[in-house]
């Protein structure tokens, strides 16, 4: 659109009446700088952060296109929020082709990083972290694609998040492996996301470690997640997140929770000590969070078809996080005991015929517990001939182009 | 533009900016992206002649019902449309304007004797009102109709003048009560962050252009605003009856009426089905929506402490309960809402929502 002579010129002349009128050309700093290089992007721009630790007092903001942000490795390249004043994220991004690595962003006052809308999102080797340790003032993700397609977040580090370290929200062709969430309220989260591959993660000492949850009233409905291969240990921390929010009704002592989800697969994890359960699966109606009366009529609010199979279960259920689970883990268990591996809220969808698979576990002597939330815990136990079926497993997710 | 040639250009506006002179009242010049000048005056919609500002008689003044609230700025609203075109008409959406089309609102403050700067109106819309002996000027924003779309872009004041600037600042001001006052002016990125109301196509819209916005008698003009600026040519195909939001402290305007336009122009540009915040499912926009969606025992979906402890954006009857009512109550930036505008809380619009909100029937179990 622009001829290349004028935009010669135009340097040409900036120069010259800089040079003529100046005894000096001021020194930006690296972060207006840095600032500078966001809001006059181009696609193709490859923005480095040198080795430092840099301090903003206001978000940053990147619309353009096919831009990459590389620093020089998440201990190296510090963009530091601590005293902002401005702005809701540290860094906020509305593009597609975006790659950000080998960063870290801290203690911004509320999400770390925001990608917002866009196709081929790669995110690598970030570090977020509130440097504060867990707070209900820790801004709410650390890593927050939401509305993407084509994601890949691998090799990151998000700890001491209020909501959730890593979240993907209302996404589609989604890969989160190789990273780790550590002290956040949820370690690793996926929410209203179609087709997710959650692999090779360390989701340890969060208050819940992988969440795959639905939730209401928002746009697109999720499915179609796997997670596998996962270390997923001692998500024991207490809840402090605000209250209100999704994630606030999760018990500390969560290893995987599905809520509301359908087509779940949970695989070849490595899961211990989680004191609530090792995994928990329920439906919107116990998640013990807001909004239970009037559910919009498309949302279904019942977990389906979530396969359960081949994970290395140890330890955990001892001490769950609410009162309510440990009253029942006594009366059933006594108060030396524990509960199983999994457990379920045993609501199902009324409207749906009896062989309508839920819950298949094919796991070894691992044992799923009933709590049957909607009658009172009446019928609560063990049935596992009941959790004996089968669903078609997921094919894997494949990026294309990134 | 490169990105060489614009940092260079940015560069140098920090010592050039001294050589630079103001031109005089003469015709509005509309600039290519590439090419925007770094002081404001050159651009011909305004400047200042002495103490006391002008603006350029081929520009109309204007100004909307119901405004996004500032931190209580003032906001003189420029439109100009190249001679022998118009914006044509729409009921419900931005103007469609002429490419050459440029918008300019200056957002200034009475100030004290002290220089402090006062939150209370004394300004009836006159431009000839303002001087710097009385006011203190921010920043100037710019939407310019390139071919390819609107543009936006800020200058900021400073004594006599208003320079170009691509990353935003952040002005720390004093208030009258001696309260600071972190006033942000946006960056280019951040204009889009409130303008591109379809936040999939990205691309930047007027807010304010709208039937029901401009819809409304001024003062200068002693006129209806779609009137005369049909009248002047800048406007054809006007359609009556058109739609009019109500001013947030219209007496004579119902609750409902004012509530729902103070939150459309407050909310609406992101909390819209295709603006930025739809990822929320929360609908602010003046339209019909269900009413879950407008936020009526809505649960919060990623608020964070956004919350502020509570259950639903809107729960009927309870202000005190509702997530809209905390999240315009407070300036922490993690927590507020709009996210971006403003750093202290309006109190009147705090006030009108809840009032709003008490009266609202209903019940979430």
């Amino acid at each position: 659109m622009i001829n290349t002579l004028s935009t010669k010129m135009l340097i040409t002349l900036a120069f010259s009446v800089a040079f003529a009128a100046c005894s000096q050309a001021p020194q930006l700093s690296f972060e207006e700088s840095f600032r500078q290089a966001l809001e006059t992007a181009q696609p193709g721009d490859v923005i480095t952060v040198p080795e430092g630790n840099f301090a903003f007092d206001r978000s940053l903001i990147l619309n353009t296109d096919g831009v990459t942000i590389r620093g020089q490795g998440m201990e190296k390249s510090i963009l530091s929020f601590k005293g902002q004043i401005a702005g809701a994220e540290g860094l906020s991004v509305s593009a597609s082709d975006f790659t950000i690595e080998d960063l870290a962003i801290e203690d911004t006052v509320g999400d770390a990083l925001k990608v917002n809308e866009g196709n081929n999102i790669v995110i690598r080797r970030i570090r977020t972290e509130w440097t504060n340790g867990p707070d209900v003032n820790n801004g709410a993700y650390g890593i927050y694609p939401v509305q993407t397609t084509n994601v890949l977040l691998d090799g990151n580090v998000a700890i001491a998040a209020s909501d959730a370290g890593i979240y993907v929200g209302q996404s589609k062709q989604i890969i989160v492996r190789n990273n780790r969430a550590e002290y956040n309220v949820a370690g690793i989260e996926v929410e209203n996301s179609i087709g997710a591959d959650v692999y090779q993660n360390t989701a340890n000492n969060n208050t819940g470690g992988i969440l795959v949850f639905n939730m209401p009233s928002i746009p697109q409905r999720g499915y179609a997640t796997r997670v596998y291969d996962n270390d997923i240990n001692n998500n024991n921390t207490g809840n402090f997140a605000a209250p209100g929010t999704a994630v606030s009704g999760v018990p500390a002592g969560s290893g995987i929770v599905v809520n509301s989800n359908d087509q779940v697969e949970i695989f070849n994890n490595r899961i211990a000590d989680n004191n609530t359960a090792n995994i928990l699966i329920s439906s919107y109606f116990s998640a013990n969070y807001a909004g239970q009366s009037k559910l919009a009529a498309e949302f279904d609010p019942y977990p389906e078809e979530i396969l359960i199979y081949d994970n290395n279960f140890s330890g955990g259920g001892t001490a769950p996080g609410l009162a309510y689970l440990t009253q029942l883990k006594d009366a059933i268990y006594g108060s030396d005991g524990a509960f199983p591996d999994i457990i379920w809220d045993g609501i199902i969808n009324p409207e749906k015929p009896e062989e309508t698979q839920v819950i298949c576990v094919d796991n070894g002597d691992a044992q799923l517990l009933s709590i049957d939330a909607g009658n009172e815990f009446k019928d609560a136990g063990v049935d596992m001939q009941r959790h004996k079926c089968t669903v078609a497993k997921l094919a894997p997710i494949e990026l294309v182009g990134i | 533009m490169s990105v060489l040639s614009r940092k260079t250009f940015v560069a140098t506006l920090w010592v050039c900016c001294a050589l630079l002179t103001a031109c005089g009242q003469g015709e509005v010049t509309h600039f290519a992206e590439d090419e925007y000048p770094q002081a404001l005056s050159d651009w011909g919609i305004i400047e200042l002649d002495g103490q006391r500002l002008q603006v350029n008689e081929a520009v109309v003044v204007y100004d909307l019902n119901t405004a996004l609230f500032s931190d209580y700025a003032l906001k003189l609203r420029t439109v100009f449309v190249p001679q022998g075109q118009s914006a044509s008409y729409h009921p419900t959406e931005t103007f469609d304007m002429p490419v050459g089309s440029i918008i300019s609102k200056t957002f200034f403050y009475p100030k004290d004797s002290q220089g402090r700067l006062l939150t209370t109106n004394t300004w009836q819309g006159d431009p000839k009102a303002i001087t710097t002996a009385t006011h203190h000027l921010v920043e100037t924003r710019l939407l310019v109709k390139q071919d390819n779309g609107w543009d936006a872009v800020s200058y900021i004041w400073q004594d006599d003048e208003a320079y170009l600037s691509i990353t935003g600042k952040l002005q720390r001001l004093t208030l009258a009560n001696d309260e600071p006052l972190n006033y942000l002016v946006p960056s280019r990125n951040q204009c889009a962050s409130c303008h591109a109301t379809n936040h999939t196509t990205g691309e930047i819209q007027p807010i304010g252009i709208k039937t029901r916005h401009l819809n409304r008698e001024t003062s200068l003009y002693q006129a209806n605003q779609l009137t005369h600026w049909q009248d002047k040519g800048l406007l054809a195909g006007v359609v009556e009856p058109a739609p009019a939001n109500a001013l947030w402290d219209d007496n004579n305007a119902s609750l409902n009426h004012k509530a729902r336009s103070y939150l459309d122009i407050n909310c609406g540009h992101c909390h819209n089905s295709a603006g930025a915040a739809d990822t929320s499912g929360l609908l602010l926009d003046y339209a019909d929506h269900p009413k879950i969606a407008m936020g009526y025992c809505k649960p919060p979906i990623a608020a964070g402490k956004g919350t502020g402890g509570r259950l639903y954006s809107i729960v009927p009857g309870h202000p005190e309960a509702s997530i809209l009512s905390f999240r315009l109550d407070t300036s922490d930036p993690s927590m507020m809402m709009p996210e971006l505008g403003r750093s202290l809380v309006h109190a009147e619009g705090v006030a009108l929502v809840s009032s709003w909100i008490a009266q609202l029937e209903g019940e979430c179990i």
